[in-house]
């Protein structure tokens, strides 16, 4: 247990830490490898729950695949920081305004907080309904039987946005010389040589 | 779970879902010169799924596992939506073949969106509700900005997805507040929650407030309209059409269904918002459109006042009130795709005009087109015997059924005030000097649009029950036990 308490404070203080290194850090590229930290502590911190599965997804589509892209992004962009923190005390008041409504609702929620009977039933809803069901055996029962119309659904969000990034942003260039291999492979000697008879000692 | 009885159930749904993306997969591989026929296809599909639709033998029904629900308002509804999508559908071909934007992705996203709106009249689940928004607005937003080569489209289109977002946010906040103060998702389960007494706390009222102001958004409702101006003007006219209707129609629908059905009990919670939101959005749908010459932007406060008229129907939170928004929806529809096919034809010398200035002397250079908008000005304005007249009658009368005096006198004053611009067009057209004439043909489906919507327009009081027996089965279905 001893173990498991020490691993959990170690992950959660390296997630919390990172994660406040991904706002202050200076430079973007520094904040992006500082969220990838972030993202395996709480993958590590998902091992500790049980959540297997979760913790594998979490490496693999946050780090391998966003947290790489917005690495990308942000070299590409040649984000300028000082640029962005133009203005930033300027806003600040409206922006501490609205958090701090938006906190008070939050801790008014918390104050109020009541646990209605139905709640219980949502609760007991097994995240591993027992015996030796494996929880990405759980997660697909959930995902792919009881909302099976919801991950539908989602599916067809997630093909309109394709369909909308195609087509605002695909353009087809002009003059683009593009190698055709069935074109060269079916060139004969015809097509391209021209044999002259060049009559001997007329000159050319 | 049966899944066979499912499929069955959503079956409109899925069909429609399934021809979108084999439309897709048609156009990808037939490539650019396949935009008309694939526009032809999507209006088919639409055609089968509202003859699946009507067919259905489902009523009351609900499907994968109390997430999706049908019922006799989500039909008529649906009806009207998929009405409206294929008739602005019709329309647009000819406008984007000639404003070259024909591309075969337009009449794919249009059907997803479509599939959208029908998923959020059908909603039985905070989810399932959040997930047809989406759809229907993500494709939307795509769509307003697919002229990309111009500043307006791609503003319109910026402006929408940024403000559409913002409300999403405030939607999914409201519904993750729901959600952490009932513990459930589920509209059933809700209902049934509030009407065994359970407790109303603080935290639920801010979650009301939040979805509340969610969906208005998304009808465009004041005090969140700001956004209908633009992107009425700077979205391409036959969008701005496909905007006006089915989008409408079906959020108006998904805020009935929420209110009337979950929240049902909680009328004292929720009516205030509702009456305020119409006020509002009645007051700014008339004052604001006096001061409009582009004929876009005021078609965009006109929608906005008649979304008020609407709630005013909703906000009475009877049979009678959501009977009279049934028909006010409806005839809505057909005045406002009558509206739309006229200001396509709006066209000078092969370019399109969109300043209420163009109509001048329409009368005496287009009779039949003048004729046609100047019934549905003359039904927009509420002039009896027009249908318009009888929509905003049965939802003044049901307000002032529910005791909702004022706000009924309120609506009659603004109704008042907005006959105003709708009567500057007919003078426009009938008594100012003639200017340029329009672009002669208008083609053969505008004509028959046109035709259609005023006829319907027009004869409405003459046969007014299939339309006023649909509603009523439709606002049975809030009321099991009623009359």
């Amino acid at each position: 247990m001893v173990v498991q308490a020490l691993a959990f404070y170690l992950f959660a203080a390296v997630v919390v830490a990172s994660a406040m290194m991904v706002i202050a850090a200076r430079n973007p590229v520094h904040s992006v490898l500082f969220l990838i930290l972030a993202f395996f502590n709480s993958a590590g911190l998902f091992v500790l729950m049980g959540a297997e599965f979760l913790a594998m997804i979490l490496v693999v589509v946050y780090v391998g695949a966003v947290a790489v892209l917005f690495l990308f992004v942000v070299m590409m962009l040649d984000v300028d920081v000082t640029q962005i923190k133009h203005g930033f005390l300027q806003y600040l008041p409206v922006g501490v305004l609205i958090g701090l409504i938006l906190l008070i609702e939050l801790a008014m929620v918390a104050g109020a907080w009541v646990a209605v009977p139905e709640a219980q039933s949502v609760a007991q809803i097994p995240f591993s309904p027992g015996g030796d069901v494996t929880n990405t055996q759980a997660l697909g029962a959930v995902l792919y039987d009881r909302y099976v119309y919801l991950f539908q659904a989602a599916g067809l969000i997630l093909l309109v946005a394709m369909i909308g990034a195609i087509v605002l942003t695909l353009r087809t260039r002009e003059g683009v010389r593009k190698q055709s291999i069935s074109d060269q492979i079916s060139r004969r000697t015809e097509d391209s040589v021209e044999v002259k008879d060049v009559p001997s000692g007329g000159g050319v | 779970m049966n899944i066979g009885n499912d499929i069955l159930t959503a079956l409109p749904e899925i069909f429609l879902a399934c021809s979108a993306i084999a439309l897709l997969m048609l156009g990808v591989f037939r490539g650019e010169g396949s935009s008309r026929l694939i526009m032809t296809l999507s209006v088919t599909a639409l055609i089968v799924t509202l003859g699946l639709l009507l067919m259905g033998p489902t009523r009351n029904t609900s499907a994968f596992n109390d997430l999706f629900a049908n019922d006799g308002f989500g039909d008529f509804m649906k009806m009207l939506v998929l009405i409206g999508a294929a008739l602005t559908m019709v329309m647009a071909q000819r406008y984007i073949e000639r404003e070259q934007m024909a591309r075969f992705e337009l009449p794919v996203l249009l059907l997803f969106s479509t599939v959208g709106m029908l998923m959020m009249i059908s909603a039985n689940d905070l989810i399932a509700l959040y997930m047809g928004v989406e759809l229907q607005s993500l494709a939307l937003y795509v769509v307003a900005a697919i002229r990309r080569d111009t500043l307006r489209s791609s503003e319109a289109g910026l402006k929408y997805f940024v403000l559409g977002s913002l409300s999403s946010g405030m939607l999914l906040y409201g519904l993750s507040m729901i959600y952490g103060f009932t513990g459930t998702t589920n509209f059933t389960t809700l209902a049934e929650i509030f009407a065994n007494g359970g407790e109303v706390s603080l935290g639920l009222t801010v979650g009301l407030v939040f979805l509340s102001a969610g969906l208005a958004f998304k009808i465009s409702a004041v005090p969140f309209h700001m956004w209908t101006p633009d992107v009425y003007e700077g979205a391409p006219t036959a969008i701005t059409a496909f905007f006006a209707v089915a989008p409408k129609i079906a959020g108006l629908a998904l805020f009935v269904r929420v209110l009337m059905g979950p929240f049902g009990e909680l009328v004292d919670q929720w009516q205030q918002i509702i009456v305020f939101i119409a006020v509002a959005s009645m007051l700014v749908g008339a004052l604001a459109a006096i001061a409009q010459n582009n004929i876009k932007r005021l078609m965009a406060y006109s929608s906005i006042g008649n979304m008020g008229y609407a709630l005013v129907g909703l906000a009475a939170g009877t049979q009678e009130g959501i009977r009279a928004v049934g028909v006010y929806m409806a005839i809505y529809l057909f005045m406002n795709v009558g509206t739309f096919a006229v200001i396509l034809c709006m066209r000078v010398n092969d370019r399109m005009v969109e300043r209420i200035d163009d109509l001048k002397g329409l009368s005496r250079t287009n009779p039949l087109i003048a004729l046609a908008l100047a019934i549905f000005m003359f039904s927009m304005a509420g002039i009896p015997p027009l249908a318009g007249f009888f929509g905003k009658l049965y939802v003044f009368l049901a307000a002032v059924e529910s005791g909702l005096y004022i706000l009924a006198v309120i609506g009659v004053l603004t109704s008042v005030i907005s006959a105003f611009y709708y009567l500057r067009i007919i003078k426009v057209m009938y008594f100012d000097e003639p200017s340029e004439a329009f672009d002669q043909p208008i083609g053969r489906e505008m004509a028959v649009v046109l035709t259609a919507t005023s006829v319907i327009v027009l004869l409405f009081f003459i046969m007014p029950s299939p339309i006023l027996e649909s509603a009523s089965a439709a606002a049975e279905a809030f009321f099991p036990a009623g009359p």
